[in-house]
Parts: C-alpha cells; structure tokens; sequence
C-alpha cells in the first residue's frame, strides 16, 4: 500500500527491510545511531540528519558508529564486504570522499577485475550530494562524475522518495560496490512510496514527461527544476521530454538516444561543474551515436566551474535553475547559427 | 628419536620449513628471471624475511584472512596460495591466481583466505578491520592479520586501523615487517619513535616485538597475540624485526646500503639457515631430510616457472570481462 512519505523516510524504510531480510547487512558511519559512549539518550540522532533514526532500536548492534575515521571505517565496510557480509557505510558528506578514496578508486572498484572475477565487493556507500544548504564549498558537491569516471564502481543518485526506496534496496543486492548519492534538500520531499519490499533495476532511466520538440536530461535535484522548465516551455507550445536517468553507472544510453533521434534536440542539467561532467558525458554520447539526428547544437546546464559558495545570493546563482533550463531548450529552437555561448565567460 | 623441544610437532617443522624454502627459492628464481627480462612489470622480493610469514601464518586457517602489502610472496605461499597460478600470474598468463588481471601487486585467493597482495601502502589495515569485524559477526572464531612494512607503518590508513580496532574490539593483528628500510629511506629516520611497542600502546594497544629472523620467536609471540583475538582479547600489533635481502623492486642498485650488508646479512641472518640449525642441533630433524625438501621446492618451482612459461596468454576479449563496462 502506497502511502506519502519523504526521501528520508523511504530510505530509512530500505535499510529497515534489507536489514531484515538479510541478516548479513550490516550499516555503519559516523553518528548513524548518535550518542554511542555518551552519557545521554541511546540512538540520540540516527544520523546528523536523522535518516537512520530509530534502526539501532530494532537492529541492535548491526547498526554501528564509527569514530571520525573515513579512511578506516569505509575501508572496513569493504573489507567486510569481501568476507561475505553485506555493509552500508555512510560516508555523510560525499566531500569527505577526499579522506578516504583510496579505499573505494583503488580498493574496492578494482577487487573483482584485480583478481580476475574471484572477489566480489558487495558494499553500499550512502553519501549526501548537492549544493542549497548553505552549506558551503566542502560540505555541497556534486561529485558524481568523479565516481561515474571508476570503472567497478556503480553510481545511483534518486531524484525522489519512491526511486531511493528501490534503488537502495537494488544497491544493497548488488554485488558491486555503490555509491549512493542522497541530494540532501530532497530529504523532505514527499511522494507515493509503496510500504512493502521493491527493487528498482539499474540503468533504467525514467522518463518523467513525454515530448517530441526537446530532450531533457537530468538526475537528482536539478530533475525537479526541469520539470518546471518544462512547465514553463509547455506555456510556449514546446513539449520538452524529461528524462531522469537515476543510475549514473551503469547508465541507460538507449533511453537517452531513443528520445534525442525522435525530438532532435537535447538539454543536459547536471549539478556538478561543467568539465568532465555527467552533462559532457552525455553530450559527447550523443554526439557520437545520435549526430544525425540532432537539429541543434547540445546544450549543458551545470553550475560553473567554481567552488560552492557559502552566501545564500551567490549559492543560488551557483545551482541550475528551471529559468536557465528553458532558456537552453530555447536556444535548441533557436535557427541554426545564432545560439549564444551557454556558458558564462 | 631425541625428544622435541619445539612448540610444534615434528610434521609442522617440516611444513614449516617447506613453507620457508618455497618462498625462497621461489623469490629467488624471480629474481634470476626477471633480470633477464622475462616478466614484465614490477616485482618485490620477500627474501630474507620468510620466517614472519611462515610463523605467522603456522597458525591460521583458511577462515582467517589475512591482507598483505606489495612484498606480498611470502604471505601467499605461507597462506596457501597455489605455486604455480602464483607463477602464471606473475607471468601474466590466463592460468594465473587473477588471470592474468591482476600480477605480482594484487594476488589474492579468498578462498584460502588471502585477501590480495596491494600496490597501495597500508591500504590493507582498513581491509582487515572489515575481515575482522565480518569474523566477529559471524562468530567463527576467525582473525584478520594485516601486514605492513615500516614505511607503511606511517601510513594515515593504519594508524587509523590500530585505533578503529581497538575502539571495536575486534579481532584484528597488525604485523609491522620491520626490514629497515621503506624503499631506500631508513626506518630509524622515517619512524619517529624507537619502538612500535610505543606506538600500538599510543593506540591503545598491546605491541610485541620480536627478532624476525627467528622463526620460533615469530611463532611463539604470534601464538599468543592470535590465541588472545580468538578469544575476543581484541587487536594487537606484532613487530618483526627482519632483514631484505634484495632491493625495494627488481633492478634496484641499492647504493642507499652500506657496502657490505647484503653479505653480511645473508651470512648471520639469513632466517631460513638460522632455523635449519636449530632443528638438526636439536636432532629433531636430520640435514638429508631437509635436503630432500630443498630438492622438492626446486623441482616445484622449475615446474612452476615451466607450466607458466607454456601457459596461454589471456584471450583479447578478457579485457572486457569481470567488471560492469557502462560505456
């Protein structure tokens, strides 16, 4: 039975059920329970933002805290994963990736190639992304291409309630290592999620909105902008088809390319910087296998080439925005020759 | 027969010693093949240190994993990894413990425990929290021992592993093959503290250190640290203090060593003669037995080298094979 419940809520719901149908799943991080050693409440935070609260209650000890130890715990998480259990490590800000890496570039991603199929990795770690907490430059990045860019890592990032449910569950099952992006100002957005158990494959992209005149692509946060540009493009008489890919690695290329040959013309919206990006993997794809079809020039929407700033007027110029969206489908439409540079000087 | 005197029975010096004198000969054929240009790639000699692993790993079983560091030989063989697909992976050949995929850096066999030899220097300590943590959840009674050399043993990664596994209580033994040297810089220079004894202690930790080129010290002081994890006593730090007889790689002039010292060190601390007298003085084990073993290892490794040599190389297609290619 469906009922409302936020991003927040619906993860929390998949660890639950994992964690109980399989009694190998293990979860750690930093403050995922709170207050382990302290002299106050048991399970006092359930995560800083309180996304695991309530699981130690029900799980016990498989619920683990960590010290303030990246490079430790989240190569233990993998260790463990290859000694047959099944850990979720919370990294909590996908920055601090910075202090551990090694443990997921050059651990975890290259067990089962390095050691010729013998070894599998099945680790999940869950990490918030994204920019509009006033959060600042080392505590808001979108730093899914880094990780897209690993081969032997996949890469999931849900752009609501319902796909981070599913695409949880899929990640825990996998037997690769995920990486799982949490946009942290979807935690509260609610939507129809389901009460009981599912999986949502990966590299099935969903197309939000169908239209013949633009394709849009996105994933996390800057989904929802789309569709507002969409909305607004719609006013127009411009039908933008909306495409969320929702898995970053693997990737669903047909999706993207079966759109572009039918609309001719293709947005890309990405929230990490423009270089080397989602939005330039995408564009250089199509550029390769679908040139025939395209009408257009592609265009990409990302924020720009400079570290999240911490002034809420700067931090919002710094996201992707629905007006900026429309205006990129509109130079798509605009006659050949005449599209302006998309990106600020 | 003379009575034992040894903490092992008489079968286990014999595989003792086998197990030491495969690692020798097997490094010390390397190093012969590799000058002469037939493997390609990296390779890092445990010579000269094989009483760590074999008296370390005398008591383990496949359940207790084990992460190992570059120098990772040693480790394999005394852990049970085949010979032979050791030789074809170094060999880079389809029949190799990775297939070919992984080489001398990162060969691993899970089901005997070994979780990957690694180019990455004290990557393994955070791996082995995790392998211990899995034993503790499990029950089983398994350990995890992470090797590091002394150059590792400033690594960030371990020191945050002494302090995650004392902090979880696991049963997790981080072993410091002390060989003097991290590449070409000294230890005395690059470890700030005199003993490693100080720094697992800094941890929270009990540390030992034993002479390396010992067998029966490394044994006896390995006995103890595993038997108290097993037993949920929690983590521990073994320092071995041993001796390299080759360079940091393969073709290393080795100029930062003082004239000298490979000779001498061969000649009063080779680990391997050290052990062998101790157990013929004791009339334990005869020389001819342990002759006839040498003769064994021999015939092993040219087969090994042979098998390899002849073994077919990985198909073009296995390029592409074992991991999710999203491109």
């Amino acid at each position: 039975m469906a009922r409302k419940i936020s991003m927040k809520q619906a993860i929390n719901e998949a660890l639950d059920l994992e964690m109980t149908r399989d009694p190998t799943v293990i979860v750690m991080g930093e403050d995922i329970v709170g207050g382990t050693g302290s002299p106050g409440e048991d399970d006092a935070w359930g995560g800083v933002l309180g996304v695991t609260k309530g699981l130690h209650a029900k799980h016990g000890d498989r619920l683990m805290d960590t010290p303030l130890s990246e490079s430790a715990y989240i190569g233990a998480a993998i260790g463990a994963a290859t000694c047959g259990l099944r850990p979720v490590a919370e990294l909590m800000f996908i920055d601090f990736m910075g202090v551990c890496f090694d443990q997921i570039f050059n651990q975890a991603a290259k067990f089962r190639y390095m050691f010729g199929g013998k070894a599998e990795t099945p680790v999940v770690i869950r990490a918030m992304v994204g920019a509009g907490f006033r959060a600042a430059a080392q505590h808001s990045q979108m730093l899914t291409p880094i990780f897209t860019h690993i081969p032997g890592v996949k890469v999931v990032c849900p752009s609501n309630a319902y796909d981070a449910k599913g695409l949880l569950i899929q990640s825990i099952r996998d037997n690769d290592p995920v990486i799982f992006c949490e946009h942290k100002n979807l935690y509260g957005l609610e939507c129809d999620v389901p009460a009981e158990s599912y999986a949502i494959p990966f590299g099935e992209a969903n197309v939000l909105r169908d239209g013949d005149d633009v394709t849009i692509v996105s994933y996390g946060l800057t989904v929802h902008r789309a569709m507002e540009a969409a909305e607004a493009l719609a006013k127009e008489k411009v039908e933008a088809e909306v495409i969320d890919l929702r898995t970053l690695s693997p990737i669903d290329w047909d999706t993207v390319i079966d759109s572009v040959e039918r609309t001719g013309r293709l947005v890309v919206v990405d929230e990490a910087h423009p270089r080397c990006s989602i939005a330039s993997d995408v564009a250089a794809f199509v550029g390769q296998n679908a040139f025939g079809a395209l009408k257009a020039g592609v265009q990409m929407v990302t924020a720009p080439h400079v570290p999240v700033p911490f002034s809420p007027v700067l931090e919002d110029l710094y996201i992707p925005n629905a007006a900026a969206i429309a205006d990129a489908a509109r130079r798509t439409l605009a006659p050949t020759g005449t599209s302006p540079r998309s990106i600020a000087a | 027969m003379t009575e034992n005197p040894f903490p092992l029975s008489r079968d286990d010096l014999l595989k003792a010693y086998r197990i030491m004198r495969t690692i020798r000969e097997f490094e010390e054929r390397l190093h012969i093949d590799f000058a002469k240009g037939d493997i390609p790639g990296f390779v890092h000699l445990y010579a000269g240190e094989e009483a760590s692993a074999a008296g370390i790993m005398m008591h383990l079983k496949d359940n207790d994993r084990i992460a190992s560091t570059h120098r990772g030989h040693g480790h394999c063989i005394a852990k049970g990894v085949d010979v032979h697909e050791m030789m074809a992976e170094i060999y880079g050949r389809s029949t190799g413990a990775c297939r070919g995929k992984g080489g001398s850096m990162h060969i691993a066999d899970l089901s005997k425990g070994m979780m990957g030899a690694n180019g990455i220097l004290g990557a393994g300590a955070p791996l082995v929290c995790g392998a211990a943590l899995a034993a503790k959840v499990r029950g089983d009674g398994g350990v995890g021992i992470s090797f590091v050399g002394d150059g590792a043993s400033n690594q960030g990664t371990f020191l945050e592993s002494l302090n995650l596994a004392a902090v979880w209580n696991l049963p997790a033994i981080f072993v410091v093959e002390n060989n003097g040297y991290a590449e070409s810089t000294a230890r005395d220079w690059a470890v700030a503290v005199d003993s490693y004894i100080d720094r697992a202690s800094g941890f929270g930790l009990p540390g030992v250190t034993v002479d390396g080129t010992d067998f029966f010290a490394v044994y006896e002081a390995a006995g103890e640290i595993i038997r108290r994890a097993r037993e949920g006593g929690g983590p521990a730090l073994l320092e071995c203090n041993m001796v390299r007889f080759y360079g940091h790689f393969e073709g290393d002039a080795q100029t930062y060593r003082a004239k000298g010292e490979v000779e001498a060190i061969r000649a009063s601390r080779d680990c391997i003669k050290i052990f062998a007298e101790r157990v013929i003085e004791a009339g334990v084990i005869p020389r001819a037995e342990l002759e006839a073993i040498d003769r064994q290892v021999l015939d092993l490794i040219e087969d090994a080298v042979r098998a390899a040599r002849g073994a077919p190389l990985p198909a073009p297609a296995e390029l592409l094979t074992d991991v999710y290619v999203a491109y």
